[in-house]
């Protein structure tokens, strides 16, 4: 009885999951469907769902008018470049958090989390005068520096739950046996924290991909991501949603193929430390 | 033997590698802001054409949808960042930014490039101390689109200058619901571009106006109560459900599909609902003014994608020889040779409409060239007001304010309160923003 139970709520569960699931998808698979419409199938008022006629014209026209590997590469640089930076920042600001602390050491994360609270475009101007004195405007050096300093709270924060989960007994070891600061890090400390380092450099990849404030206000012709490339498809005046809707698609699909592959990663790193 | 022809291969290659390299070193390259509108698209398309008439310009392209563009261009021209050399930009900026200094004087467009032949309306908006700020790439007003076919079934003719009262009758006798046909699709989403640059003209048919000669607002007065509570009866009568979301495009969805009887919106949608392409109803659309009160205006907008130098660019010569090319006779002629005379851009030149090539292909070139010539941006209403635009105030502060007011329009629209609460709810916030601005006297 107590088994036929279980096996019920197991199979409500198993629906409620995919029902959520393909709620969540819709939007991505909609969106795919209508890239291989024609712009009249597109806006059309009784929709069909596979039976129309396929087409490709519309990623034809979009590589045709967009140079779209020019925005990749932008995107793969600023993303990967500003996540990789800002381990590099991260992984030492962690570990002093998590092992040294100090009494004020949660009111500093606090406040690096408290910067996140802020609106972007409060700082706007700021920001855009000290990059045009800088010369920073529309380069890639610009949005890595930009996009390292918008993420940096969040590794940190990442970072210094998954520390926290490490005896601390085992660092102590380590330097028992001599190990300086430097080996202490790279040799214990981060072969242990491997999955959590993993799945913060991986969520910051995909925050830097879809940042579309920074990207789209800091960059013209020469540094401009895939998210200034689907701005350029969307338009008040005119009919474009399945070109729109093919530019969406190449631009999240380098992202969500990542996604695939990694999910094992993201979720065994954000769900680190969730149960005990 | 073969090394020496190997040698000497080298040696033209690396000449001819240098060459190309000073060649494209000295080049200017100039970079174009612009919005993803149709007509840009076929700029950008046909842009080799001024590359290869003007070698030593190189052209880079910012294309971007227009709020985004808007935000982008104005934070660059305000901080004097220099991004851009050439700017998409309104009829609604260019008169705001002239005067802040931020933009070039076009005076370097060149002897041929007949700027008298720019529609007054137009070159008025665009000029300050009658000289030029920006040059006009296409120009728009709005109209009646309505479909020939439903209204001849309804018993109804439509006239040249229809008013009011008959647009509302008409939409009642095209209405219906169980088809899935409604009467008449105007804009519902909230927006200073949106709901308010339509019901702003309207009211300006009825009599209403923003502001009075000293800057305080006016929705308490009875000719925007008439105007709002058209608005709402019509649409609730013969309009399609879930009007409060629609803009533009939902609207041109509607039409092209055979939803909607009658459509106001701005005239460029003519080459659209007549492109067979992609409209179902493409010979079945007729094309009129925008209706009025027999008060003497009528409710038509007026507005212009124009092309600017912010002063901001070091290469204001180079940015004007585009802005020359691409605003030009020539440019008209050649979009004409390469996509059609119906795809050329439309509501800048006199001549245009001249030339009888395009009136035949553009079934809704007359119109437009008369509703655009029935505007006076400088005297927009029947009661004087202050300033300048007819479906906006041009004020820096009307982008706020007339979203807001949109708002409470859309509110209405939705059922959500009543005329007399939006209305009320409208002239609390627009007088404390203007009090807030100083501008009252």
């Amino acid at each position: 009885m107590a088994i036929q139970s279980s096996n019920k709520s197991k199979i409500i569960y198993t629906l409620l999951a995919w029902s959520i699931s393909a709620a969540i998808f819709f939007p991505i698979f909609w969106t795919l469907l209508t890239s291989f419409k024609t712009e009249a199938e597109a806006i059309s008022a009784s929709p069909s769902l596979f039976m129309f006629d396929w087409t490709l014209e519309n990623y034809q026209d979009v590589l045709a008018r967009s140079p779209y590997f020019e925005h990749f590469w932008n995107s793969v640089v600023i993303s990967l470049g500003s996540s990789l930076i800002g381990l590099l920042i991260a992984i030492p600001a962690a570990w002093s958090m998590a092992f040294v602390q100090t009494k004020r050491t949660k009111n500093l994360l606090m406040w690096m989390l408290s910067t996140k609270m802020l609106p972007p475009v409060g700082v706007l101007i700021p920001i855009y005068l000290l990059f045009r004195d800088f010369d920073l405007l529309d380069t890639k050096l610009g949005l890595v520096i930009v996009m390292t300093l918008i993420n940096l709270p969040i590794m940190v924060w990442m970072l210094y739950t998954y520390f926290r989960e490490i005896p601390n007994e085992i660092l102590e070891a380590s330097r028992m046996d001599g190990a300086s600061i430097k080996a202490e890090i790279f040799h214990v400390l981060l072969p242990i924290a491997l999955p959590g380092i993993a799945s913060t450099l991986l969520l910051n990849v995909i925050l830097a991909w879809n940042e579309a404030f920074w990207t789209l206000i800091l960059t013209a012709a020469n540094a401009a991501p895939l998210t200034a490339f689907i701005a350029s498809y969307s338009s008040p005046e005119g009919l474009f949603y399945a070109k729109l809707s093919a530019a969406s698609a190449m631009a999240i699909a380098p992202i969500l193929i990542l996604g695939w592959f990694s999910q094992k990663q993201l979720v065994r790193g954000l769900t680190f430390g969730a149960v005990k | 033997m073969l090394k020496k022809i190997t040698i000497a291969t080298c040696t033209a290659l690396s000449i001819s590698a240098a060459l190309t390299i000073s060649a494209s070193a000295s080049a200017e390259t100039i970079t174009i802001a612009t919005v993803n509108n149709g007509d840009m698209i076929t700029m950008k398309e046909l842009s080799s054409d001024f590359e290869a008439k003007h070698p030593d310009i190189d052209l880079k392209w910012v294309t971007l949808e227009e709020n985004i563009l808007r935000q982008r261009v104005t934070t660059d021209v305000a901080t004097k960042g220099g991004q851009y050399d050439v700017m998409t930009i309104g009829t609604y900026e260019v008169p705001i930014w002239g005067k802040q200094g931020w933009l070039t004087e076009l005076d370097g467009l060149g002897e041929d490039y007949d700027e008298e032949d720019l529609l007054p309306a137009i070159r008025s908006g665009l000029s300050i101390n009658d000289k030029l700020y920006a040059a006009p790439f296409y120009g728009e007003s709005s109209m009646v689109m309505y479909r020939t076919d439903l209204l001849e079934k309804a018993g109804l003719e439509m006239p040249t200058k229809p008013s009011w009262k008959f647009i509302r009758q008409a939409a009642k006798a095209m209405t219906d619901k169980e088809a899935g046909v409604y009467g008449i699709c105007l804009r519902g989403k909230a927006g200073w571009g949106e709901n308010t640059a339509l019901i702003t003209a309207m009211s300006n048919s009825f009599g209403a106006r923003w502001y009075d000669e000293n800057w305080k607002p006016q929705f308490n007065t009875q000719e925007w109560k008439d105007t709002l509570q058209y608005y709402v009866d019509v649409m609730e009568e013969s309009g399609p459900p879930g009007a409060s979301s629609n803009g533009f495009n939902e609207n041109l969805a509607l039409f092209q599909t055979g939803k909607c009887g009658m459509w106001i919106d701005a005239t460029v949608a003519g080459a659209f609902v007549t492109n067979k392409k992609d409209s179902e109803v493409a010979d079945k659309v007729g094309f009129a003014m925008a209706p009025d009160m027999g008060l003497g205006k009528r409710g038509n907008w007026l507005w212009a994608w124009t092309l600017a130098v912010p002063s901001s660019s070091q290469k204001s010569d180079a940015a004007q020889k585009f802005i020359s090319w691409a605003t030009s006779k020539e440019y008209s002629a050649l979009v004409a040779k390469e996509k059609g005379w119906a795809a050329v851009p439309p509501g800048t030149r006199t001549s245009l409409y001249e030339n009888p090539k395009y009136m035949e292909a553009a079934p809704f070139a007359e119109t437009t060239l008369a509703s655009i010539e029935s505007v006076d941006p400088k005297n927009p209403t029947v009661k004087p007001v202050p300033y300048v635009g007819v479906q906006f105030v041009a004020i820096p502060e009307f982008q706020g304010i007339g979203t807001a007011v949109g708002q409470q329009f859309s509110a209405a629209l939705a059922g959500k309160m009543t005329v007399e609460q939006a209305l009320s709810n409208a002239q609390r916030l627009v007088d404390r923003a203007m009090r807030k601005a100083r501008y009252p006297k």
